[in-house]
Order: structure tokens, then C-alpha cells, then sequence
């Protein structure tokens, strides 16, 4: 494993690299790297297996976070390649090509996120939610129990408690 | 953000095919393949004497839609088992909407599922019912603030009968099944009549959450 | 020509008594089936239960003529099967109306039934009705083969296609019976029952885990009590005609009842044992050893 991150230090610009497990690493390259070190490693390395692709929003670096995780067989291990892009113009060059189950994936960044991958096929269909119109559900602007009260019809008089102090009041009142 | 991009069903499109003689043929695929006459409202039998009998079997022989939404379907599969044994009380399970008389939403409704559920609904015919299971059908549950799952079941179809929990376990769900079949036998489980009154109002919240209608208003 | 009406009156009063003993006796394999799997199943009355709620149906759809007929052929078939068979041996009014060559008219309606659910279930439109019928109606062709033909060893072995005839042929004690006398042709016949009565092991046709009910996925309320009713008739006229054919048929309803039953439950306990072919392997099947049993049959005459 150490090897195999050398390796990618040494073709890549590697920002950053986190070793989670023994058998897991994050390895941060730059926007446009990305795709070509998922590349390398699919080729060259044996991480023949795409584990998914996945974002998480940093809302307050203005950056969302993209991770490719791959698997490696033989090894049994995995090494995920993140990088940040912008949040507000939200494109990244898609992997089609490597994976056709990365389609799917896109489709759903795209549609949860509102990420944009030109070239992916089908990216542009609805993959969960039919006919969407607000701003992708994911994003942590959406505010998501507004749009359900507006939305459906919350039954009134519905209440909800915070599990622990409600359990603490109805178990043991006097502490 | 840019506006989205509508979204067009290929199957539902309009379009023209060529015929075995080489002539063209427009098909309109909401026009010729749905009827879109709206749900009738039928009567009960004047004779209080008949009405009662054939409630009375309506209660005994209870079908079973086989659709199974969030995780409350997991939980109906046990009812067929040896131990709760739902045949007992002429609970069968039907795999065509045609034939069945029970509707059982099992469970949360994404907006997504509840299209299909509205579709097997009305493809039911008029002897029919609606079970609803655990707390997401009644106000959301544990997902009231989500996105894309219903609060209220009531809202969009008639509803029947509630068996709250969060999973209603089988025996819940079979002592359910008696309660629907006390509704049945006193004449109160009328809701495909209640839906065709109020279609109307069913049919617009419907619409208000299903964005993409890309069926007919009612598909008998 | 003058129609004998306490003839008629008969007829009509055994299929009123077929038609209840077949109910009855679903309602028991389902009980059976219940209790092999340990449960304890539903009440025995549930058919008649279906059958009214099905026929109070309130409202129901219509996809056209051949819709509201294919229903109709099938019960035509079920009734036809009944009505020209003698029911009891040496009876005038219970031999119903039975006539020289009445085992061809019967294996005629047999298909009749299938042809015409296959023309209903067309118009119904739904993709699973297609693929069941047409499963059906080729597991039924590989299904008559057999059966034909040890119906042809029997006929041949009496001289006859009167069915009065082959019973009479078989009176005077168990060693006379066809499925003694001529044992080829009478298992490669039981084995065609099974097919006939799409019992489990070859119940491909109609399974729902398999394609969600088959042909009739589209049939609902009435259409659908009409198919009950007829499932009724049909299947007990068919264990009657097996009765007849090969087991010496019955001088009174005690004895006929007696042996239908036993010849109803053959393909039931098949059933319960034996897991379900598919249809690429069921119609092998029939074309393998019923077929053979039956050519020896024939040759046995």
C-alpha cells in the first residue's frame, strides 16, 4: 500500500494524503487529476472495483468534497481520491468511461447536489425524485423540514421530543 | 439555479408509427392505451337484507393487494406463516390489483412510491379498501421533515383502517384485519365511493406533490 | 324431436352436485396444503365465501367481446365435459348425455376451454397473460399427446368410443378395471392428469411467484367467479371422466364419489411433494415417459 501511494505521489499532485486503516487511504489531488489518478490506479494498480462515488457538502469552505472510492482484490484494500470543487459552479469531469455503474452515481449527484457531468449518458433523466423543481434536496441550504411543512400535510399535534432528555423524564422522573 | 430540464416519458410521447400496409398510424399513448372516464359512484344494494350479505362476504374473503412499501412489507410475509397464519380469516394475498379488495400501505410513502400506489388504487375495482400501516402513513413518523415522504396517507386516498406502530407487528396488523372487517359488516367501509365524491380534492393533492403527471387523471 | 325434461332436470341437478363437491373439495386441498405446511388454513367454506364476494363485485371493466367471452368458453368447456359423460353406470337419467362417440366430444371441449381463455386473456392486454397462456396452452398440447393416445388404447381394447361402453366393459370386480387390465396406458393417462389438473408440479401455467396468476391477471368479479365456478366443474369432470375411463366407473354417487375423490387427490399429493417444473421441462416430460407408456399401451391391446 505505502508503495502504491508513493507511486501516486509521485505522478500526481498530491495535496494531501490521510491513512484511515491499513487498508485505506485518502489520497486529496486537485480538481483535474482526479479522473486520471482513478485512472491509474484502475490500470496499473488493480483497483479494478469501483466502491462508489460520493460528495460530501462543505458548506462553510464553499467546496463540495467528491470521493472516488476504489477496491483493490487482491489486496483487499481500498483508496478513495478526493478532491473539492466549487460550490457554486458545481462541474466535474465525469467517469464514464472507466465504469457504467458511474452513470448512476452521477445521475444521482446530479439530481441530489445538482452537480454537473457533461458527457455522462443519461445524467439529465430523474433518477429518484420524478420532476423535481426546488434546489437538489441534498444541498445543506434546502431546508428541509419548511419545504415538508409547506409541502405535505403535517398532521396537527404532532410533537417530537429529544430522545434523551424525553426518556429520562418518562423513566426516571426523580434524578 | 438554472431551471431544470423537463423531463419527457419516451412511452407517453406522441408519436407516429408505420402500419403492416405502410400506412401511418398516430399514437397517442395517454389517448388509446388509458380510458379516462372518472371513478363512478355505486350505490349500495337497496335491499338492507342483500347489502348485508354480500358485506358479510366482502369481510370473510379479504384479498390482498401483494404491494409492499417501506419496511412494513417485511412484516406481511410472517402473516402467511405458520405461526399468524392469516388464512385463517380469509386474508389471501392477490397479485393483481384486479382482483383484490385490500390495498396495504405498508409503511412510509416516498412521493415516488405513492405514484404507483395511486395507480394500483384505482385500478382496483369498487369493493375496496385501504389498510394503513404504522406512524409514517398516519403523520410522517419518524420522517415527517423529509423531503419526499408523505405526512398524511388520508390526504391522498381514502383511508380504512390505521394499525399504529413503528413496525406494527403481525398480530397488530391481524387484529387490524378485525377491525376492518367490523367496518365492513356495519357498511362504513365505503371508500371507493368516498373517493369518487371527493375525487376532485384527492386528485389535486395529488398533483401538488406528483410534479411529473405523466398519466391519465384516473386509469380504471 | 321431444326433449325430456326430468332428463334435463337431472343433468342440471348433477351439476348442481358436481359443482358443490368440487368447491368443497378445494376448499379441503387447501385445507390439506395448510396442514402439510403446518398451518392451520383457511375454512373450508372459503371457496363459496370468494365465489359471492366475486359476484358482488360492484363495479367492473371490460377490454372488449373476447374479454367477456373468454370466461364464458372456458365454463362452456367445463359444462361440455360434464354434460356427455355418464355419470353413473346403468343409470337412464344419470348417464346425462352420453352418445356413441362422446370421448371425442369430451377431449374437444377439454381444449375448447384453453382456446378460449387464451382469446380473452389476449384481449386483456397485460403481458403476464400472454406469457401464461402461452405456456398453458403449450404445456396442454404436450399434455393431450399421452393422453389421446391411452385414451385411443382404451378405446381400442373395447371396441368402442362410447364411454357407457368402456365402463360396462370394465364391470365385475377390480380386476377388470382399464388400469389393471391395461397398466401402460393408464399410468401414461394419470401422468397426463397431472398435467390436466395443473397441479404443482406443472402448475407453471397459473403460479403466482412465478408470472403473477397467468392468464387470468385481467379477470376480476364476475368474470372471475365465472372461472371459479368453472374450476369447480371442470376439475371434478375431469377426475369423473379418469373414473370412468380407468376405474371401472360407479353404479351409485356413494362410489363415484368415493373413487373422483381419490383420483381428485393423486395430483394433489404429487403436488405437495414434488417441487414445480418449468415449462421447458415439463413439456420434455410429457413427451417423454407418458408418451412412451402410452405407445406401449397401445401396443399391450
Amino acid at each position: 500500500m505505502e508503495k502504491i501511494i508513493q507511486h501516486l505521489q509521485g505522478a500526481f499532485d498530491v495535496k494531501a494524503v490521510k491513512k484511515q486503516r491499513n487498508d485505506l487511504y485518502f489520497v486529496t489531488v486537485g480538481k483535474d487529476q482526479a479522473i486520471p489518478a482513478v485512472t491509474y490506479l484502475r490500470d496499473a494498480e488493480g483497483f479494478s472495483h469501483l466502491v462508489m462515488i460520493t460528495v460530501a457538502d462543505w458548506m462553510e469552505k464553499g467546496v463540495f468534497e467528491l470521493n472516488y472510492i476504489v477496491h483493490n482484490y487482491q489486496l483487499h484494500a481500498d483508496i478513495s481520491i478526493c478532491t473539492n470543487i466549487d460550490r457554486e459552479e458545481a462541474t466535474m469531469h465525469s467517469a464514464h468511461h472507466l465504469w457504467e455503474q458511474a452513470w448512476t452515481y452521477q445521475r444521482e449527484l446530479k439530481e441530489m447536489y445538482g452537480i454537473e457531468f457533461p458527457g455522462s449518458p443519461r445524467v439529465d433523466e430523474s433518477f429518484n425524485l420524478e420532476g423535481w423543481d426546488n434546489i437538489p434536496p441534498m444541498r445543506r441550504e434546502f431546508d428541509t423540514l419548511k419545504y415538508a411543512n409547506e409541502t405535505f400535510f403535517p398532521r396537527p399535534g404532532r410533537v417530537s421530543h429529544d430522545p434523551a432528555t424525553y426518556m429520562k423524564q418518562k423513566l426516571y422522573p426523580n434524578e | 439555479m438554472e431551471d431544470k430540464k423537463t423531463f419527457i416519458d419516451p412511452d407517453l410521447t406522441k408519436r407516429t408509427v408505420i402500419g403492416p400496409n405502410g400506412e401511418d398510424i398516430t399514437v397517442d399513448p395517454i389517448q388509446d392505451y388509458f380510458c379516462d372516464a372518472l371513478p363512478k359512484k355505486h350505490e349500495p344494494k337497496r335491499a338492507k337484507i342483500f347489502e348485508n350479505f354480500f358485506n358479510w362476504a366482502r369481510a370473510e374473503s379479504i384479498w390482498v393487494l401483494g404491494f409492499g412499501t417501506g419496511c412494513g412489507s417485511i412484516e406481511l410475509y410472517p402473516l402467511l406463516t405458520p405461526r399468524f397464519d392469516a388464512y385463517r380469516f380469509g386474508v389471501q394475498m392477490r397479485p393483481t390489483p384486479r382482483q383484490a379488495n385490500l390495498m396495504i400501505i405498508s409503511g412510509y410513502l416516498s412521493v415516488k412510491t405513492l405514484k404507483r400506489a395511486i395507480r394500483s388504487y384505482e385500478q382496483m375495482q369498487n369493493p375496496k379498501f385501504v389498510m394503513a400501516l404504522g406512524s409514517c402513513t398516519i403523520n410522517g413518523g419518524m420522517y415527517f421533515d423529509s423531503y419526499n415522504t408523505i405526512n398524511r396517507l388520508d390526504k391522498y386516498m381514502p383511508v380504512d383502517v390505521y394499525v399504529a406502530g413503528c413496525m406494527p407487528r403481525p398480530e397488530a396488523i391481524l387484529a387490524g384485519f378485525e377491525a376492518l372487517k367490523k367496518r365492513i359488516k356495519a357498511g362504513k367501509a365505503e371508500g371507493a365511493n368516498l373517493y369518487a365524491e371527493n375525487f376532485e380534492t384527492y386528485k389535486a393533492n395529488q398533483k401538488k406533490i406528483i410534479r411529473d403527471w405523466n398519466m391519465p387523471d384516473y386509469n380504471w | 324431436m321431444s326433449i325430456d325434461w326430468i332428463k334435463l332436470l337431472f343433468t342440471l341437478l348433477g351439476l348442481f352436485i358436481v359443482l358443490n363437491y368440487g368447491l368443497l373439495q378445494y376448499g379441503l386441498i387447501r385445507r390439506i396444503t395448510a396442514r402439510i405446511g403446518k398451518r392451520i388454513g383457511m375454512p373450508v367454506y372459503q371457496p363459496y365465501i370468494d365465489l359471492v364476494k366475486n359476484y358482488a363485485m360492484r363495479s367492473q371493466i371490460t377490454h372488449g367481446v373476447m374479454f367477456y367471452l373468454g370466461p364464458v368458453f372456458r365454463l362452456v368447456g367445463g359444462v361440455g365435459i360434464f354434460m356427455f359423460m355418464p355419470l353413473i353406470y346403468g343409470s337412464y337419467y344419470w348417464s346425462n348425455y352420453s352418445f356413441a362417440g362422446d370421448v371425442i366430444l369430451i377431449m374437444y371441449f377439454m381444449f375448447f376451454g384453453m382456446l378460449g381463455m387464451a382469446l380473452g386473456a389476449s384481449e386483456g392486454g397485460h403481458p403476464y397473460s400472454f406469457i401464461g397462456i402461452s405456456r398453458g396452452l403449450s404445456q396442454f398440447t404436450t399434455v393431450e399427446v399421452p393422453f389421446t393416445l391411452a385414451v385411443i388404447a382404451v378405446a381400442v381394447q373395447h371396441h368402442s368410443f362410447s364411454l357407457t361402453e368402456i365402463v360396462a366393459g370394465q364391470q365385475g370386480g377390480i380386476m377388470h378395471w382399464n388400469i389393471m387390465t391395461n397398466p401402460f396406458a393408464g399410468i401414461a393417462a394419470m401422468l397426463a392428469f397431472l398435467g390436466m389438473m395443473m397441479a404443482s408440479p406443472f402448475n407453471v401455467v397459473q403460479a403466482p411467484q412465478e408470472i403473477p396468476i397467468g392468464p387470468p391477471t385481467e379477470y376480476h368479479g364476475t368474470y372471475l367467479g365465472l372461472l371459479q365456478t368453472n374450476r369447480a366443474i371442470l376439475y371434478v369432470s375431469e377426475s369423473i371422466l379418469m373414473v370412468n375411463l380407468f376405474f371401472g366407473g360407479a353404479t351409485n354417487w356413494v362410489e363415484l364419489i368415493v373413487k373422483s375423490f381419490c383420483v381428485f387427490f393423486w395430483p394433489v399429493f404429487v403436488g405437495l411433494v414434488f417441487p414445480r417444473f418449468r415449462i421447458d421441462q415439463s413439456i420434455p416430460w410429457f413427451l417423454k415417459i407418458p408418451l412412451i407408456l402410452s405407445i406401449i399401451g397401445i401396443f399391450m391391446v
